[in-house]
């Protein structure tokens, strides 16, 4: 019923609009009113460019400056900090001359709005005009572009060796960080095809770097040391987004990719300079990825090294908590799988650690 | 060389007319189907680009204002689309989140191809090509009427696929595999994805039968005089655009093919090391950034078929309703080269983080940077156009008006987005939302609404409302700001696009308010398009009769009667004498020359090295053309 009167009542509205418009035809007809080649009513919009210039410039000042700090978010890596530092040049040479271009156009449509005692100036072409206009946007272009590509290639420039490795996979629709173990401080291979419900990381444990390895839900990170993920994806593309710290690397099924950075603010460190204890970094996806695309979320910690380093001793490898598969691991590697995987002492620790 | 051409000329429309003489016996004898549906008239395939083209940009706009539901009122119960959306609202009176990528996706596809290329480009290429060069119809009547017809099959698969159960594609609009091709990814990559595939191959098959088209009939069927440096810009575009789509859709078509491979044959040129659905895919050795390659070389050079046509149009109606001359006719042109050229390499830029070689990344990122000079050239022009203008506000010059707008706001924030270390941040978040929204959707968008305001006299003998036009601008124009520019801090807060909602996250939880403004603008910039569609189809049949040249154009489109019939022109083909933008000439009667007056019926406002062009007048060809000429001239 309500429905239905909704439909009238909008049924009626467009009636009497209708009504409107084919009488106020009708009366312009009667009137005799010829149409003639311009309106008078052209002025009118002449005036509403400039309202609408001055108005929009207003609240576009206003929101930028008065709602920054909810649209800007906090640098936690060093490369973050040279990163906002071009887009914000960007950002003043690319406002400069949009205020001055949409001023100066919004103003000659303004002044030279249609005066049937006036004629256009006939003024096709000239050089010189054309000529700056073309080089003076190359300068500033070529100063970006040479600002851009010093920052990208420190970016992506090869991670030092003794980086912190972190393993990223990504599938449909959640995010598992695998860890080097502390023994060995490198990650054992992988093999998609020996993926299975347990093996979610399709460990190849013939390898014996992969004895140790740990797997975590949470991106554990340390402060101030170079970080390099590694990033692959089981199922289909994925797109690993660290908003605070700045970084974005697809996730690729069968081509793995990684990004390198420093964190420089630890989650505390956040937490006290936002004045927000509950605040958390947080890991989103940013490819289009299926159903779950928007609640693919991994929680992020930052700590000091130490913390880090204690968190990491705390962690059980996942060959530990999968004893199962130790029949998959080669029977004279066995006892070192065991010994590494911390699931039995290991007799001679000294003499182990010493050879490693 | 003018002998010559009208030997060409001549030949041509012999053949023209011996091959016309049935059909226009078939026509005049009211045969509906030949004369309205199966029409080898180039004005009537025009419209009908354009009539598909209006139902599909209502069609886009009305699933973008459904998911901009979801998206500025997550809490609101949308029980009441049950009727129309079915099953794809949960219990809950919730749209399904599979929905929502279907839609996005569905608007992308949609937007792009169906409205913008073929509902922009289709129609005016078509209707103005032979009409501004002075040509009879297309070089082949008869590819044109299939370009129309494989665009039709092409739209009824896809419509069809929006009523599948498993839903319409759903991987985005630009369908990066391995997700558009594991149908246990995602519902949309089952039949939907294959319908999607086959109207896109039916789609590109039309896109080249028209460019092939509009390619041979303006280097071939220019009327006498009309040589490359007298065409409008227009027409430049049209050229243009033509050229890229030949040489950039059978990529897509190659990466399409491909894909169709890995979905139904087991190929594996995308896929590779793939787990899903609990099994490891015997796929292998794939690369799905193979695909993206494929795609953007395609989907790059995209961006300004659909832009070029509506920079050419807003040229063409800038000069007019200034009464002045296009500032700088060769720059403008020499932009557009320039641009086509560019358009080719610098598709990796939408590629930056997917993984691609960093060193790549640096070269796309310079070559990238470099199409913002030609494109800062175009905007420069246009406001060098307005100055000293005097400036008639008519709806297709509003709307002209609007696109420079957003061209200027949405092109300025490609260079933050074209410089690979700042895309890193940016990349896949409503900052880019809202740059393409503006330079490229919206600013097309603009320019097909002036290009329909403007020839809507020569496609239908009738004015449209021009009050009703100016209110459908000023809506729409703060409409489309009000929608996009929120989007730019949205996404500088690094909100990803394609997400469902961001109640998931601490980072992005706020910007409620901001979102529901954008919703509300998208429901209200919907809703004007209402007034344009009344204005459309009232004016069709009861709108005032149009004057012979209504907005007192030089351009060759108004030398014909007021509903040209086939062959457009019912003597001589005029020939043209001048470029088309003699406006408020010194010395001249009136502030515009049309292009059919020759120079030596203006000595009063011949400049020196016109006056020179008189004596080739006389010379170039016999008396009866001249005349012809003169005739036209006096009209």
């Amino acid at each position: 019923m309500m429905s239905l009167i909704i439909v009238l009542g909008v049924v009626l509205v467009l009636g009497i609009l209708f009504l409107i418009f084919r009488i106020s035809t009708l009366v312009g007809i009667a009137r005799g009113k010829k149409e003639e080649y311009v309106s008078p009513s052209n002025g009118v919009h002449a005036v509403l460019f400039i309202v609408f210039l001055v108005l929009s410039l207003a609240l576009f000042f206003w929101y930028s400056f008065t709602r920054f700090d909810l649209y800007t978010l906090p640098i936690a890596s060093e490369h973050g900090k040279k990163t906002d530092g071009l887009f914000w040049i960007t950002m003043a040479i690319t406002v400069i001359a949009f205020v001055i271009i949409s001023i100066i156009m919004f103003v000659f449509i303004y002044q030279y709005r249609y005066n049937p005692a006036r004629r256009a100036k006939f003024f096709p072409d000239n050089h010189y005009l054309e000529l700056t206009w073309t080089i003076i946007p190359a300068i500033v272009l070529a100063l970006l572009i040479f600002t851009g590509l010093r920052t990208w290639n420190e970016i992506t420039a090869p991670a030092s060796k003794d980086a912190e490795v972190i393993e990223l996979i990504a599938q449909q629709f959640a995010w598992t960080a695998r860890y080097p173990g502390v023994k060995d401080q490198s990650l054992g291979k992988v093999n998609y095809k020996l993926i299975d419900a347990v093996n979610e990381f399709g460990l190849d444990l013939s390898d014996k770097n992969s004895f140790d390895d740990f797997k975590s839900l949470e991106l554990h990170l340390p402060v101030g040391q170079e970080i390099l993920l590694k990033i692959r994806a089981k199922d289909v593309i994925h797109s690993v987004f660290l908003p605070h710290f700045r970084v974005k690397m697809d996730a690729v099924p069968g081509m793995p990719t990684q990004f390198k950075f420093v964190a420089t603010k630890t989650t505390e460190q956040m937490r006290d300079e936002l004045g927000n204890p509950n605040f958390n970094y947080e890991l989103a996806c940013t490819e289009i990825c299926g159903r779950g695309h928007f609640s693919m979320k991994m929680s992020v910690v930052v700590e000091e090294q130490e913390d880090y380093e204690r968190w990491k001793a705390s962690q059980e490898a996942w060959l530990k908590q999968n004893p199962d598969y130790l029949n998959k691991v080669p029977a004279e590697l066995k006892e070192a799988a065991m010994i590494k995987a911390g699931m039995q002492a290991d007799p001679g620790a000294g003499v182990a650690v010493v050879k490693e | 060389m003018a002998t010559t051409d009208i030997h060409i000329h001549q030949d041509v429309h012999h053949h023209g007319d011996g091959h016309d003489h049935d059909h226009d016996h078939e026509h005049h004898g009211g045969n509906f189907w030949t004369t309205y549906i199966f029409s080898e008239d180039h004005k009537i395939i025009g419209k009908q680009f354009l009539i598909t083209g209006i139902f599909w940009a209502l069609l886009g706009g009305s699933l973008s204002v459904i998911f901009r539901l979801q998206l500025g009122f997550p809490d609101m119960n949308l029980e009441w689309l049950k009727p129309i959306l079915g099953g794809w609202i949960t219990p809950e009176g919730k749209l399904d989140p599979e929905f929502y990528l279907a839609l996005v996706t569905m608007h992308g596809t949609i937007m792009v191809f169906f409205v913008l290329t073929a509902g922009l480009s289709g129609t005016f290429s078509n209707f103005l090509i032979p009409l501004q060069i002075g040509a009879r119809d297309m070089a082949s009547g008869f590819m044109n009427m299939l370009s129309y017809w494989f665009f039709f099959a092409s739209s009824v698969l896809m419509f069809i696929s929006l009523f599948l159960e498993t839903g319409p594609a759903a991987g985005g609009w630009t369908v990066y595999p391995p997700l558009s091709a594991l149908p246990q990814a995602i519902k949309g990559s089952g039949l939907g994805m294959t319908l999607w595939l086959v109207a896109m191959a039916l789609f590109i098959v039309s896109s080249l039968l028209g460019s092939i088209n509009y390619i041979s009939t303006v280097i071939n069927m220019r009327t006498r005089g009309m040589s490359f440096t007298r065409l409008p810009l227009t027409i430049w575009a049209f050229f243009f655009t033509a050229i890229i789509g030949i040489l950039s859709f059978p990529v897509l078509f190659a990466a399409a093919l491909l894909l169709i491979f890995d979905r139904s044959f087991g190929t594996s040129f995308y896929l590779s090391d793939i787990y899903i659905g609990g099994e490891a895919l015997a796929h292998d050795g794939g690369s799905p950034v193979l695909f993206q390659h494929l795609f953007w070389f395609l989907g790059h050079p995209e961006v300004y078929i659909v832009l070029l046509p509506a920079l050419g149009i807003s040229s063409e109606i800038i000069a007019t309703n200034s009464r002045k001359p296009i500032f700088g006719y060769k720059a403008m042109i020499g932009s557009m080269l320039f641009i086509a050229i560019l358009s080719f390499i610098v598709w990796a830029h939408h590629m930056f983080v997917t993984g691609m070689n960093p060193f790549l990344g640096s070269i796309f990122m310079l070559l990238t940077l470099i199409i913002a000079v030609p494109s800062a050239v175009k905007i420069f022009n246009y406001v060098t156009t307005l100055w000293k203008g005097n400036i008639v506000f008519t709806p297709g010059m509003l709307f002209s008006i609007g696109l420079v707008s957003f061209f200027l706001t949405g092109g300025i924030t490609g260079i933050f987005l074209g410089n690979s270390a700042i895309d890193i941040q940016l990349h896949d978040t409503y900052f880019v939302v809202a740059h393409f929204h503006l330079v490229m959707g919206s600013a097309s968008f603009f320019g097909m609404l002036a290009g329909i305001y403007h020839w809507f006299p020569k496609m239908f003998g009738r004015m449209m409302n021009e009050r009703l036009g100016q209110i459908h601008f000023w809506i729409t124009f703060i409409g489309v700001y009000m929608v996009f520019f929120p989007m730019h801090y949205i996404g500088i807060a690094g909100f990803p696009r394609r997400y469902y909602s961001w109640t998931n996250f601490e980072t992005f939880s706020g910007f409620a308010d901001l979102n529901m403004l954008v919703s509300l603008a998208a429901i209200l910039t919907l809703a004007a398009q209402f007034i344009f569609l009344f204005n459309f189809f009232y004016s069709i049949w009861r709108g005032r009769l149009a004057p012979a040249n209504p907005w007192n154009a030089n351009t060759l489109e108004w030398t014909t009667p007021r509903n040209p019939g086939h062959g457009n022109w019912p003597g001589e083909i005029p020939a043209v004498y001048r470029w088309p933008y003699d406006y408020s000439k010194p010395g001249a009667k009136d502030d515009f020359i049309p292009q059919t007056i020759p120079f030596s019926e203006t000595p009063e406002s011949n400049l020196p090295h016109e006056t020179e062009l008189i004596k080739l007048e006389s010379t170039s060809g016999d008396d009866i053309i001249i005349q012809g000429g003169k005739l036209e001239g006096n009209h």
